[in-house]
């Protein structure tokens, strides 16, 4: 395995990088979804992201990354086995390719088990492999539609439930669901674009400078990676800090009865359909607030983090081509003076 | 050195040097810069090329039909079954380290496979060299998934390549003419700015190519034991990286004459601008007679040398003002009506597990278990089950629909018809989300038929691509049926369901030749679309309804809808009616 490219070293790209800190210090948010051209480091954010979290306390052997402290039932068993043992295992971060087929993604029939030994055994997927982690599908929008429909339920439930080949299973799948994909390259369908919690926009930097810099981060970790992440371990360090301490804050953090009016009030200026956009615009508010330290969500955090959490579910009238982004800006400058 | 290729003023010298120059490259880098995309037909050269790579790495060829299972290894069913315990195979991307991994009519490769080798990439996996044998010339050549081309560092062309005769008998590579691409020399400025602002000028957007370009440069340095860059390290990136991936060419430098290659800023009015464009200097010559250069200014340095090897054909399609178009969003895998591999369960068959295909295991030994008496028994006491025994997965891919609309671009009525028929694809594509269909415009107009808008699902595209079509002009009906024939054809080759669309008049007048009307030539059109069976829809727009178009629909064995004043909502409505 490759040493990550660090977080922090990441040029520019301020609003992907804060969507994905708000999605791992709140998993319940539903992901993010990053729109953009290829070679913008979208997939390089989410790996130094996931590199970047601290281990995880694990039950050991258990093959779906169970925490020890979790009281849900696991289908091996594994908190009898292992008793009171712990290990710690890396944040997982799996990939999914596009052309990953059902089998490999849901989990299956053990077929060496059961031509061997006759056991029938579940063979996890990489659903079972993301839990507790995060899930990345670079081009979600070429992803075949049953894979997608299978995908939606289960990020949505937490939970895999698999029905195939004489095994009943269901399984934790806990997971931060990061999809990238370019639309002029396919749309996304709207069910599934709006179970995405956050979206951004990444476009290629445009800034000489910031390209520049760019290049030469990229030549200074290819020639020197362990150095380059010792140049950064201060500012990782800190961002981590920061990870944690707004975890552990998150619960705290207090959102009041104004605060809750005026999401309702952004949503239904800006024509946002369901409850869904309404809920996690007030999450992100609530882990921008714990990120940035404070006990109580402010009208500006909820600004901060109004485009990403609402721009993707906008009722969106095809021969209109006024950007959602200008749409909810608008909004925010009536409803929320600076 | 090269006896016949000296007649033509060509550059295939430089081109084989730089493909040369590419395998040191891959030698020193590795996997750092992803692989080398050839753009080869098969033949003697690029067999000449693929073994002088071989002498330099161990290669290792993968079929462009590779399945996952391949790739990661897994069970050996066959072997299991027979011996009773489980056999695992190696998969290549874990045997191969140390290895190239070479794809040849990577064209033709899986989406699948090109995913998993995509993300082999990312993980350090082996360096990937992929032939793509695609005809330039051919518009609707399957295109490699981009996500994987975007990430083969080096993109060479061997198309235009010819070698001298002798060398190919013998059968061994010419060795490269030495010093082609540029001579050393101080750097006045620091490598990542020149390549980092060549490519914006060069018009390529991802940052991902100024990255890999400087991985090349380093690579190329190394290869000369040389540790600082210098210019012909900067070159060789331009040539191998940045030049295939140019969009545009870059606006020429205020004082140079853009045809000037290689020259550092000297002295150039005294020579003769030289006259073949693109060639590189030839060996030995220049070298001698030049002073000590002074520090060459790289970006200009990567900007000429980018332009040696800008991709074939990006002139014309600039002239044309047909670029812009980003690649067609992926040789989408197409879904077949039966699928062993994807889609919703559908039972099972008798066959072997491979190319994706999974045992049904429960299916397997029902079908060996009335065959138990008459088999030898098996001395552990277990099922015998032989080959025939097998049955495998089957999918059902919901079938993917592909309307092509064919619409009469020509003269007075044009206007208002063109505009409806924008409207009815734009209506068809925000449909399209749910049914993930995909839409095609292809307009005839003047003498002949083009294809605006390649099939796509994506909104924002057609929009852009909508917005710049024009009208007017004569009515070259055969010619826009033969297209719609054609793009029909390739829709069905890639597993869609196509529906054509003709929105026109029905009265021809281009087309035909010696002796045959327009009229004529465009029934004959008619009818050997309508030998193909296509699904299509005639709509009929002539302000009063004549036999002429309907001749035509019936030659084509389209549905016939008459809509004397063509709306958009009308068009999807009469398709729609057709689609279900």
């Amino acid at each position: 395995m490759r040493i990550p490219f660090p977080f922090t070293a990441i040029v520019g790209q301020a609003e992907m990088k804060q969507a994905l800190l708000l999605a791992a210090v709140e998993p319940r948010l539903g992901g993010v979804m990053v729109f953009g051209d290829r070679g913008t480091g979208k997939s390089t954010a989410v790996r130094a992201l996931a590199g970047l979290l601290p281990p995880m306390k694990v039950v050991p052997g258990c093959r779906y990354g169970c925490a020890p402290d979790d009281r849900a039932p696991c289908i091996e068993g594994c908190r009898d086995k292992a008793g009171k043992q712990t290990a710690e295992a890396p944040v997982p971060f799996v990939d999914l390719p596009l052309g990953a087929t059902e089998d490999r993604v849901v989990g299956a029939l053990d077929l060496e088990r059961a031509l061997a030994t006759g056991e029938k055994r579940f063979e996890p997927g990489l659903l079972a492999k993301a839990n507790r982690g995060f899930l990345y599908i670079d081009e979600i929008n070429l992803l075949e539609d049953h894979l997608v429909d299978l995908l939606l339920d289960v990020a949505v439930s937490g939970t895999n439930v698999v029905e195939r080949e004489g095994l009943s299973i269901r399984h934790p799948a806990r997971f931060i669901l990061v999809g990238s994909g370019n639309p002029e390259e396919g749309e996304l369908r709207p069910q599934l674009l709006d179970r995405f919690g956050l979206s951004v926009d990444v476009r290629t930097p445009t800034d000489m400078g910031d390209r520049i810099e760019i290049v030469k981060r990229c030549d200074r970790f290819d020639r020197d990676p362990a150095g380059f992440v010792a140049e950064f371990a201060d500012a990782e360090q800190a961002t981590l800090d920061r990870i944690a301490k707004a975890r552990k804050a998150l619960p705290k953090v207090q959102v009041a009865d104004e605060m809750l009016g005026l999401g309702a009030q952004l949503c239904s200026a800006v024509g946002a359909d369901g409850l869904r956009g309404e809920l996690t615009l007030l999450r992100a508010a609530r882990a921008q607030a714990a990120l940035s330290g404070k006990k109580d969500v402010k009208p500006h955090h909820i600004a901060e983090v109004a485009t990403m959490a609402l721009r993707h579910r906008l009722r969106r009238n095809v021969l209109d081509d006024t950007g959602s982004t200008s749409r909810i800006a608008r909004a925010i400058a009536e409803l929320i003076p600076a | 050195m090269s006896d016949a290729a000296a007649a033509e003023p060509d550059d295939s010298d430089a081109r084989w040097a730089l493909a040369l120059t590419a395998i040191d490259v891959l030698e020193q880098a590795g996997n750092r810069i992803g692989g080398i995309l050839v753009r080869a037909r098969p033949g003697p050269v690029r067999d000449a090329w693929a073994d002088a790579l071989a002498l330099v790495m161990p290669v290792r060829r993968v079929p462009a039909s590779a399945d996952a299972e391949a790739l990661d290894g897994g069970l050996d069913l066959t072997a299991t079954l027979a011996g009773g315990k489980p056999v695992q195979r190696a998969g290549i991307l874990k045997d191969a380290a140390g290895q190239v991994l070479l794809v040849p009519m990577a064209d033709l490769i899986n989406p699948a496979l090109a995913a998993r080798l995509a993300g082999a990439i990312d993980e350090g996996g082996p360096p990937l060299v992929l032939f793509d044998e695609g005809d330039p010339a051919d518009a609707e050549r399957p295109r490699l998934p981009q996500a994987l081309v975007d990430r083969l560092g080096v993109h060479i062309n061997l198309n235009d390549v010819r070698l001298p005769m002798s060398a190919l008998i013998a059968g061994e590579a010419p060795p490269p003419p030495l010093a082609m691409l540029a001579e050393p020399g101080a750097l006045a400025e620091d490598a990542e700015t020149a390549l980092s602002v060549a490519a914006v000028q060069l018009g390529i957007a991802s940052v991902r190519a100024p990255v890999l370009a400087l991985r090349v440069a380093r690579a190329h340095a190394a290869a000369d034991e040389r540790d600082a860059l210098c210019a012909a390290d900067m070159a060789a990136a331009a040539a191998l990286v940045l030049g295939p991936r140019a969009t545009r060419v870059p606006p020429p430098p205020e004082e140079a004459p853009p045809e000037q290659q290689e020259q550092p800023e000297p002295e150039p009015p005294e020579e003769p601008p030289p006259p073949p464009p693109p060639s590189d200097d030839t060996p030995g010559e220049d070298e001698q007679d030049q002073p000590e250069p002074p520090p060459i200014d790289p970006t200009e340095l990567v900007l000429d040398a980018a332009q040696t090897a800008l991709p074939p054909g990006l002139l014309d399609a600039l002239a044309a003002g047909t670029i812009s178009k980003a690649p067609k969003g992926q040789g989408s895998s197409g879904a077949r009506q039966k699928s062993i591999t994807s889609g919703r369960p559908a039972g099972v068959r008798p066959g072997m597990p491979a190319r994706g295909a999974r045992l049904a295991l429960i299916e397997t030994i029902k079908a060996a278990a009335p065959w138990q008496k008459i088999r030898p028994k098996r001395e552990d006491g277990r099922l015998a089950i032989r080959t025939d025994d097998l049955r495998i997965r089957r999918f059902i891919a919901r079938t993917e629909s592909t309307t092509i609309f064919a619409v009469d671009a020509s003269g007075s009525a044009a206007f208002a018809r063109l505009a409806e028929a924008k409207g009815a694809v734009e209506l068809l594509l925000a449909e399209a989300y749910v049914k993930r269909a995909e839409v095609a415009l292809i307009a005839f107009r003047g003498s002949e038929a083009a294809l605006v808008l390649p099939p796509t699902r994506s909104l924002p595209r057609a929009k852009k691509e909508l917005a710049a079509m024009a009208g007017g002009g004569g009515t070259p009906i055969a010619a826009g049926l033969d297209m719609a024939m054609r793009v029909a054809m390739a829709e069905r080759g890639r597993g869609r369901t196509p529906l054509v669309v003709v929105l026109t008049d029905g009265r021809a007048n281009v087309g035909g030749g010696e002796g045959v009307t327009p009229q004529e030539a465009a029934l004959q059109a008619a009818r050997a679309f309508g030998a193909t069976g296509l699904a299509s829809v005639f709509i009929d727009c002539s302000p009063r309804p004549r036999p002429l178009g309907g001749e035509l629909a019936q030659a084509m064995g389209a549905r016939l809808v008459t809509l004397p004043r063509v709306d958009a909502q009308a068009v999807v409505n009469a398709v729609k009616a057709v689609m279900t």
